[in-house]
């Protein structure tokens, strides 16, 4: 069967790529653009590790099709930092030790994004369970939460 | 976080810089086991058995290999039998004879899950239909799932020819005993008769998976002279390499192999799974092979570690002191031989110092993925039993469990039951920091029940060996073989910063391949930090050793005229003043000019690793109505908060479910139930410092201790919380309701 | 397999009909790509409806709301009344998966997926919703709870599809509530779900109540006894003894990786009581 044509846009950019319909909006990140920030831990929605916002929205890439994103705005963590500037969540998460494998940062990063941008003031509560579907099995998640509140504070400061 | 720290004053050890690797993990640049793509690669995918215990009759590829786009098929025909041979996987030995059968069934599949056959194929959907198309004639056999079940005379025998070790005299019928293992001090039945109060206790815990979010993932690359690259997720790079040469039969130096960075491992990327079959592949085809797990795959067929039944008696006079100590330990090794009981009997007792105590352990066979270590293998299942007996004690004597801790705790002189007498070690100090914390001391709510529990690891050394270059700008480049999986360069890089009195910043650290580097044994036994410390700091102090050779070769006075002191290379003696004294960097600038360049290269076998121990205290409130959740778990101990969340998941929720045909029925995220974010409190670490004195700076791993207790404590906390005992893990919900039920508090 | 999108009801519902059961309607796919990757489905085509305009907008009018099947669970906590006038109904949609599945996940797919542990479908029920279902032969209104008939199958025809799901203006005076228990705080797969949703008199007095239970039988049950419960009484404590009692009898669970028979049945006691009870106190606020 032929491929589908799909024009999208990757954190601000117009790509192009080909894909066949059972592709995953991961597989196509990460094996046609080569986007391997975006990790696979389950590719059933239950770790969040390939967590991405698909017009602003959080979700996790591997239950999107690669052929839905025709058309869309996709963010995944390569498109956070700015230039030399890292984004403050990623300044946040190295000072605080808030990784320590790593393969869960990327998906982290990119829900705690999402809440800051929904919620520039979330409580400890709120960043649990708006967090509960980024499994992390190094941290126990403690520095992690410390570093998204503390990410919050300085972003609503500056 | 509180931090009770006694010890010296240094310039880097202690401070908190931002970690080397910290960059590349926060913007999606560090490259782990999946992330590698090489020009032309084939996609790997393995065949595995649907049935718990099968005779593998016959394996036809024919149609498979004739699709389009499949290149190779490999099967049990591909590897040669191996010899029985034992060899160091982390803390767990392995048996070559084994592995190969765990990396390819060969007579018999052993468990739902076991790999039957790998293919290589131009894409993912060409190799699943490979799979498909590949034709394995099975014969059922009936299987056995449970470790008392299997014990018995009558149990379906996973190896015909298995033997029980340790048994005197020799079995001459098969069984699945792989081996009984005993350790003993004293005399139990004198003890026993000096005890005021006796009590007893059967346990049972589930096994557990590792749950590192990675799944196994390695590309090969095998070409036409037969030289092979491998790039691999995994704790010990050196272990995999002598693994698939072994098992391949090829040359060491012919394999050269890559660690990624590494998605967590916590013991369960210590042994090989795809490795030797996407060599093999590669070599079939001559082209790179990439091979991923599905996080299905990973469960059914890697780790986890044992689940066991125990039975533990203790018995103590009544101002707490015990007078003896007796266990029985049966775990589960999965579908070869080699669980983790005897580290789970030599930490049984470890905290206390005692005269007379007897642990017996059994090493059991079942139709069960083999078990993989995880975490102070064997310790955390021991500990929870002996913790859950002492709490008992404590709690029927009418005393306080954490004084009747600090009454028995082991300390420097104690003779362990496995042997060694301890040196200068934490315990007493730990209880006496949990005793002075001030979640000790706050007040509990309705429902509510405390509970404390101490652990013990071992902690070992072993073969290290590190490259330092001091480049001609003056800064260095560290190379370490053992994988970094929470931090490694980040202290490798303090300590030699710290010896060489240079900004931690200057140093730049990787993890090097096994061309690049001598041996390495694994990232295991919260041993990294340890031994590939020393090693550096072995390395930092060769390059003082020739900073000051070249200088004084460019002052023309005797190499024993020049001191090193306050980091730079001084003129000493009689030639003090005479010369300007030289940093590291100066002497970095005139290495070439001076016998070329500058290198510090460790090669060693770390020895003098000690034993770490921590406390836990956890709090826990049960609804009466519905069932036990922690709520407000707070955990007194050495340091990693990401132990007592395992430890709070093995407790709570993590388990195997086999259905009654042999499978695995909660293969994924979905069921397994790790811990996530809104399970949990924020935890509370209080660092106690007992430096390692054969250590240079007093370094003793601490990647394990920290799962050791949690079990026991939140067991206890919810002893207190709902006034029902629990002697099974997981407490889920339907057993916590059910047990308060019985007891009539629900 | 092969992915559609239509943008119309009669494109979409002719496609179906002529693939058959070898169909499947993509919404989230929260549940249909999980299936496909674990080759427990293997579609031959895969309809996309988010291009259908009609599932994927939230209209209201003086009868009520309409809810497009496709809306997402983000998308419905995020409207400006629906959380106001069925609070029970969102949260128990927003129980679904984690903050990034209810980025995708909608109320047909919870339904359609055809699961009796869905979170959103004793919410429904309890709501007293109806799915608006198109098909070859046009459109057709069914209440919630007679959509499901055992796991994996709904009183859908070949072609259809549901389009929408019409939810009544709330009354004064009324309020709904769902929990569930799980044995983690998210994440998870509902051991028990209980929707409640009751409507009081000036004097306080239970005049209507709607009551369902999830993941206690082969469907989300809808539970007259325990409705009956509690309808003509200030829902003090015998009735919520009766309650208790009620949602007990109609359960009929099975034991499974996820609870055991005897924990289910009891539970859902424990959870139609304390659901009711916010329902109540929900109701005399509003």
């Amino acid at each position: 069967m032929a491929k589908h044509h799909v024009t999208t846009t990757v954190n601000g950019d117009s790509v192009e790529y080909l894909c066949e319909s059972e592709q995953t909006l991961l597989d196509c990140l990460r094996d046609e653009l080569e986007l391997t920030g975006v990790k696979e831990g389950c590719s059933s929605g239950d770790c969040g590790a390939c967590s991405v916002l698909l017009d602003g929205r959080l979700v996790c890439s591997c239950l999107v099709l690669g052929v839905e994103a025709e058309g869309r705005s996709i963010d995944t963590v390569e498109g956070m930092a700015q230039g030399e500037e890292l984004h403050p969540l990623q300044r946040k998460f190295l000072e605080h030790a808030a990784l320590q494998c790593g393969i869960c940062t990327p998906g982290v990063l990119v829900a705690a994004k999402a809440l800051l941008a929904k919620n520039p003031d979330p409580t400890e509560t709120q960043v649990r369970y708006w967090l509960a579907g980024n499994l992390c099995r190094c941290t126990g998640y403690d520095k992690i939460v410390r570093a998204v509140m503390d990410a919050a504070s300085e972003m609503r400061g500056a | 976080m509180q931090e009770r720290v006694k010890k010296p004053t240094f310039d880097v050890i202690g401070t908190r810089p931002v970690r080397p690797d910290g960059v590349d993990k926060v913007t999606g640049r560090a490259k782990f086991g999946a992330d590698l793509k090489m020009a032309g690669q084939l996609v790997g995918k393995v065949l595995r058995s649907p049935h718990a215990h099968a005779r593998i009759k016959s394996i036809d590829t024919s149609k498979a290999l004739a699709l389009p786009g499949v290149k190779a098929i490999v099967t049990r025909e591909d590897f040669v039998e191996q010899a029985s041979e034992f060899v160091p996987a982390g803390e767990m030995l392995i048996n070559y004879r084994d592995v190969v059968r765990n990396v390819l069934a060969r007579e018999k599949a052993l468990y739902e899950g076991h790999a039957i056959a790998a293919v290589a194929a131009i894409s993912e959907s060409a190799a699943q239909a490979a799979l498909d198309a590949i034709k394995v004639d099975y014969e059922v056999l009936p299987h056995v799932i449970d470790e008392v079940e299997a014990m018995k005379p009558d149990a379906p025998l996973l190896h015909d020819d298995m033997i029980t070790a340790g048994v005197t005299p020799v079995p001459t019928k098969a069984s699945n005993v792989a081996k009984r293992v005993e350790f003993a001090l004293g005399d139990t039945a004198k003890g026993f008769a000096e005890a005021d109060l006796i009590i007893e206790r059967d346990f049972k815990t589930a096994p557990v998976h590792q749950g590192y979010i990675e799944p196994h993932a390695c590309v090969a690359s095998v070409s036409e002279d037969g030289s092979a690259e491998l790039w691999v997720t995994t704790q010990g790079h050196w272990v995999v390499r002598a693994h698939c040469a072994k098992l391949l039969g090829w040359d060491v130096n012919k394999i050269r192999v890559t660690s990624s960075e590494i998605g967590g491992g916590f013991g369960g990327k210590t042994v090989v799974y795809l490795e030797p079959l996407a060599l093999a592949l590669s070599k079939k085809t001559r082209k790179p092979v990439k091979m991923v797990m599905s996080r299905e795959d990973v469960f059914k067929a890697t780790g986890p570690t044992s689940g066991a039944t125990m039975h533990i008696k203790m018995g103590a006079k009544k101002d707490g002191t015990i007078t003896a100590a007796e266990g029985e330990l049966i775990f589960q090794a999965g579908a070869f031989q080699g669980s983790p009981v005897q580290p789970g009997a030599m930490c049984a007792f470890a905290n206390y110092d005692l005269e007379h105590v007897k642990i017996v352990g059994y090493d059991v066979v079942s139709n069960r993925p083999k078990v993989a270590a995880y975490r102070a293998p064997g310790g955390p299942i021991s500990t929870y039993a002996v913790e859950s007996v002492v709490d008992e004690l404590a709690e029927t004597l009418g005393l306080c469990p954490l004084e009747m801790r600090l009454k028995n705790a082991a300390k420097e002189g104690t003779k362990a039951a496995y042997g060694p007498k301890f040196g200068p070690v934490g315990l007493v100090e730990c209880l006496e920091a949990a005793q002075d914390s001030e979640h000790w001391k706050a007040p509990l709510g309705p429902n509510q029940g405390r509970g404390i529990a101490a652990g013990f690891w071992f902690n070992i050394g072993g073969e290290t060996t590190v490259s330092l270059q001091l480049n001609e700008d003056g800064t260095l480049s560290l190379m370490a073989g053992t994988p970094d999986v929470g931090g490694l360069r980040a202290s490798l890089s303090m300590m030699a910063a710290e010896e060489l009195k240079m900004d931690v910043s200057k140093v730049r650290p990787i993890i090097a391949d096994t061309a690049s580097l001598g041996y390495n044994f694994l990232t295991g036994g919260s041993r990294s930090a340890f031994s590939s410390g020393m090693a550096t700091v072995d390395a930092a102090r060769s390059i003082i050793k020739q900073a000051c050779q070249r200088a004084a070769k460019l002052w023309e006075i005797p190499e024993e005229a020049v001191t090193w002191e306050d980091g730079e290379v001084r003129p000493a003696g009689e030639n003090a003043g005479k010369h300007k004294p030289m940093s590291l960097s100066d002497i970095g600038k005139i290495a070439g000019k001076t016998g070329g360049a500058i290198v510090g290269y460790a090669a060693i076998s770390a020895q003098g690793a000690a034993p770490s121990f921590g406390v836990h205290i956890a709090d826990t409130e049960v609804d009466p109505e519905d069932a036990g959740r922690a709520i407000h778990p707070s955990y007194v101990e050495g340091q990693y908060q990401g132990g007592a969340v395992q430890g709070i998941g093995w407790a709570l929720n993590e388990e195997y479910i086999y259905g009654t045909d042999g499978r695995l029925q909660n293969a994924g995220f979905l069921d397994y139930r790790v811990p996530v974010a809104s399970d949990l409190p924020m935890i509370d670490t209080i660092i106690v410092e007992v430096p390692n004195p054969r250590h240079p700076y007093g370094v003793r791993g601490i990647g394990e201790t920290p799962i050791v207790p949690p079990m026991a404590a939140i067991a206890a906390s919810v002893r207190r919380a709902s006034g029902v005992r629990f002697f099974e893990l997981p407490m889920s919900p339907p057993k916590v309701l059910k047990a308060m039920k019985a007891a009539g508090k629900a | 397999m092969r992915y559609e999108k239509p943008t119309t009801l009669e494109a979409a519902t002719a496609l179906l009909a002529s693939a058959g059961t070898d169909a499947r309607v993509l919404a989230g796919g929260t549940d249909l790509l999980v299936q496909i990757r674990a080759r427990v489905l293997s579609p031959t085509v895969v309809v996309d409806i988010k291009g259908i305009e009609e599932t994927r907008r939230i209209t209201k009018d003086a009868g009520g709301y309409r809810i497009g099947s496709a809306v997402t669970g983000a998308e419905l906590k995020e409207h400006p009344t629906l959380s106001k006038d069925w609070p029970g109904l969102i949260e128990a949609a927003n129980l679904i998966g984690s903050t990034q599945v209810q980025g995708r996940a909608s109320l047909g797919g919870n339904l359609c997926n055809g699961s009796p542990a869905a979170d959103s479908v004793p919410g429904l029920i309890a709501a007293g919703a109806k799915a608006v279902i198109a098909g070859p032969s046009g459109q057709r209104e069914l209440a919630v709870e007679d959509i499901m008939l055992a796991p994996r199958k709904l009183a859908l025809t070949k072609g259809e599809l549901i389009v929408a799901f019409k939810i009544a203006a709330k009354a004064p005076h009324s309020s709904d509530a769902y929990l569930r228990f799980i044995p983690r705080t998210e994440m998870d797969i509902a051991v028990v779900g209980c929707g409640v949703a009751l409507t009081l008199d000036g004097s306080g007095t239970c005049t209507a109540a709607r009551v369902s239970l999830g993941a206690v039988a082969a469907r989300p049950l809808l539970v007259e006894d325990a409705a009956k419960a509690l309808i003509g009484t200030k829902v003090d404590e015998p009735a919520l003894v009766k309650l208790e009692a009620a949602a007990r009898a109609a359960c009929k669970p099975i034991d499974d990786k996820r609870g055991t028979i005897e924990f289910r049945i009891d539970i859902a006691g424990v959870l139609a009581r304390r659901t009711a009870l916010i329902a109540l106190e929900r109701a005399r606020k509003a």
